[in-house]
């Protein structure tokens, strides 16, 4: 433990259970995320994964356990005090306002004006211009300012959905497949964007393609039925005989 | 404020709409209509408000109010209080057992009048009681509701259910609300006469300007990052909260808008009409408000004045000659809007008819350029 604490965690999960009507989707599952760590969480279809993100960006509430993000426990705070303390989370399915352009979707993300005031005397100044400009050009969509987002591509909205994150810049990361629906060229794409961006945060990343994963992940946890199988760097964890039984194998 | 802004504020288009509406309004109908007709127009547009609220609250914020009858019935009885308690006054109600009360409290033994009649004796006091009243209530019901993530056909129908208790409050309460009848019998404000062919006049236009600084309102909400937000919050609630905002404040904030635009409507309603009664608080004329919006386009606060004047023009005329037959027609055309054009008359508008002005425009500009001796380099292909 004094080990743990001696190095520099941005993220701890201390002994998290989730029960849902007696069924723990989240067994007495913990982790620890350092600075600048890009973190893939992998596992069988139930295992918990989505659960834990939820748990972390407050949409579920844990029924015992601990998630401690740069010492402040989360485990109290609703859904966007948590997004204030810096921790920015994308959804399974692309989640963005199909109505809006690209330019106002990433002008919405963007943390300023965050109450009923604030929205009201919002202005569309120079900074905000620029910021929503840097980010475009990093989600390779700058000439997309103008499109109204449900035009898209699938690939297109998902790296919409992480620019709208980035603009907050969060100190932590998450995004649940980010990958799911892309072409290899968006892939090899979207493994370049998020090492590009781990300067200065730490990444959590649910996903499935065993490809992307070894490109971008620094260390794997695999997850099963709620608890961690094993954990370590790719090359150990797909070596590891309980991991290859139930998820590799198959 | 610098050019920029003011254009962010009201494009062009948006400008053309508010003017052709003011000459609608300001100009066409007083010019031709007699008072008895202008005054009915005057009485459609209080319900004009409600439909411009329901457009920021339902159009764009997706909270779908069937209550709206409620904070129009607020607002309309305040103003009657303070009309009714002013022609009260002991002198002309001396014939009564208790002189200086509503007459309808006397019929009803009552023999002094209850405290929270009191404060309405002051036309400030009213003035504010219009726009407090029901957006505090509008309050307690949004903090009750959003807060706990009440939301869709839950809070349509929950807003529905105090439609009708307020109802039935206002009826059951007769000494203190009048009943069934409403508040009736109102004369003067602040000793000048509303029932006089001038003051209806007057009031006429006091309505129009106040129908346009609450668009003008709207438009800024519309324009501003709260509108965006409101469009967002209605497609992924959950992306807008997991990009930092507390959503249920900001649908707090809408229905509370709404409120109040309902409320001055109901006011201006009482003050253009001479009375006020339950049977403009629950449920039907709740519902009766949404489909106004609805005819309009729900997306548009300009088409929710004109589905307003259409569909309530058509309920006068029709329901002259087939009383009976209205609510049917009504019920037919919210289902077929519904249906057919989802997005009202301003869809309509904006899909057929702006592309063809703007097609004439040009091509009146182009024909007058050509006369001119100025010839376009591309005209000669087109025409």
């Amino acid at each position: 433990m004094t080990a743990k604490m001696q190095k520099n965690f941005v993220l701890e999960v201390e002994g998290l259970t989730v029960s849902f009507d007696g069924f723990k989707a989240v067994n007495d599952f913990s982790f620890y995320v350092e600075e600048e760590e890009i973190r893939v969480i992998i596992g069988p279809n139930g295992a918990g994964k989505t659960t834990v993100l939820d748990l972390i960006c407050g949409k579920t509430k844990a029924t015992e356990g601990a998630i401690r993000f740069r010492g402040r426990d989360l485990t109290k705070m609703n859904e966007h005090t948590i997004v204030h303390t810096g921790v920015g989370r994308k959804f399974q399915n692309p989640s963005i306002y199909e109505d809006l352009t690209v330019f106002e979707n990433l002008e919405i993300s963007y943390p300023k004006g965050r109450s009923v005031i604030g929205a009201l005397a919002f202005k569309r100044n120079k900074k905000v211009i620029e910021a929503v400009n840097d980010i475009a050009e990093t989600i390779f969509l700058a000439d997309c300012l103008d499109k109204t987002a449900g035009l898209l591509s699938h690939g297109q909205k998902q790296w919409l959905e992480i620019g709208m994150l980035l603009i907050q810049n969060p100190d932590l990361l998450m995004l649940d497949e980010p990958v799911a629906g892309m072409s290899v060229a968006e892939r090899k794409q979207t493994a370049d964007l998020l090492n590009r961006i781990t300067k200065g945060r730490a990444v959590i990343v649910i996903e499935h393609d065993m490809q992307f994963v070894e490109d971008i992940a620094h260390r794997v946890t695999v997850m099963h039925q709620g608890k961690t199988l094993s954990e370590g760097s790719m090359d150990r964890v797909k070596n590891d005989p309980k991991v290859v039984e139930v998820y590799l194998g198959h | 404020m610098s050019i920029q802004s003011i254009r962010e504020f009201m494009p062009k288009n948006n400008l053309v709409y508010f003017l052709c509406l003011a000459l609608l309004i300001f100009v066409v109908f007083p010019l031709s209509m007699d008072i008895f007709r202008l005054n009915l127009i005057g009485k459609y547009l209080t319900y004009a408000f409600v439909a411009i609220g329901l457009v920021l609250c339902w159009g764009y914020g997706g909270i779908l109010s069937l209550g709206q009858g409620v904070f129009f019935g607020l607002g309309g009885y305040c103003m009657a209080m303070f009309l009714k308690l002013e022609s009260s006054d002991p002198e002309s109600t001396k014939i009564q057992s208790t002189p200086g009360i509503p007459d309808f409290m006397d019929w009803n033994q009552i023999t002094e009048l209850p405290w929270f009649w009191e404060p309405f004796y002051s036309f400030p006091f009213t003035l504010l009681a219009i726009l407090l009243v029901p957006s505090i209530f509008a309050y307690i019901i949004g903090v009750a509701m959003f807060k706990r993530r009440v939301g869709g056909v839950y809070f349509a129908i929950i807003t529905q259910a105090i439609a009708s208790i307020l109802t039935i409050l206002i009826i059951g309460q007769q000494g203190y609300t009048g009943g069934v009848n409403g508040i009736t019998d109102l004369r003067t404000l602040l000793g000048w006469n509303i029932r006089t062919d001038s003051a209806k006049y007057i009031l006429y236009f006091v309505n129009g300007v106040l129908l346009f600084i609450c668009l003008l309102v709207a438009q800024f909400i519309r324009k501003s990052k709260l509108g965006r937000l409101l469009l967002a919050m209605r497609e992924r609630e959950d992306r807008v909260r997991f990009s930092g905002y507390d959503v249920s404040n900001f649908k707090i904030f809408i229905f509370c808008v709404a409120a109040a635009f309902s409320a001055i409507g109901g006011a201006m309603f009482t003050l253009q009409v001479g009375f006020m009664s339950p049977s403009f608080v629950g449920i039907v004329p709740s519902i009766e408000m949404v489909i106004f919006c609805a005819v309009g386009g729900r997306l548009s606060i300009f088409g929710a004045v004109y589905g307003t004047l259409l569909v309530n023009w058509a309920k006068t005329t029709f329901s002259e000659s087939f009383p009976e037959l209205w609510l049917f027609a009504m019920g037919a055309l919210f289902i077929s809007v519904v249906m057919a054009f989802p997005s009202g008359l301003a869809g309509l508008y904006k899909s057929k008819v702006e592309p063809w002005l703007i097609q004439t425009y040009t091509n009146i500009k182009r024909y007058y350029l050509e006369r001119n001796g100025t010839r376009p380099a591309e005209s000669g292909e087109t025409l």
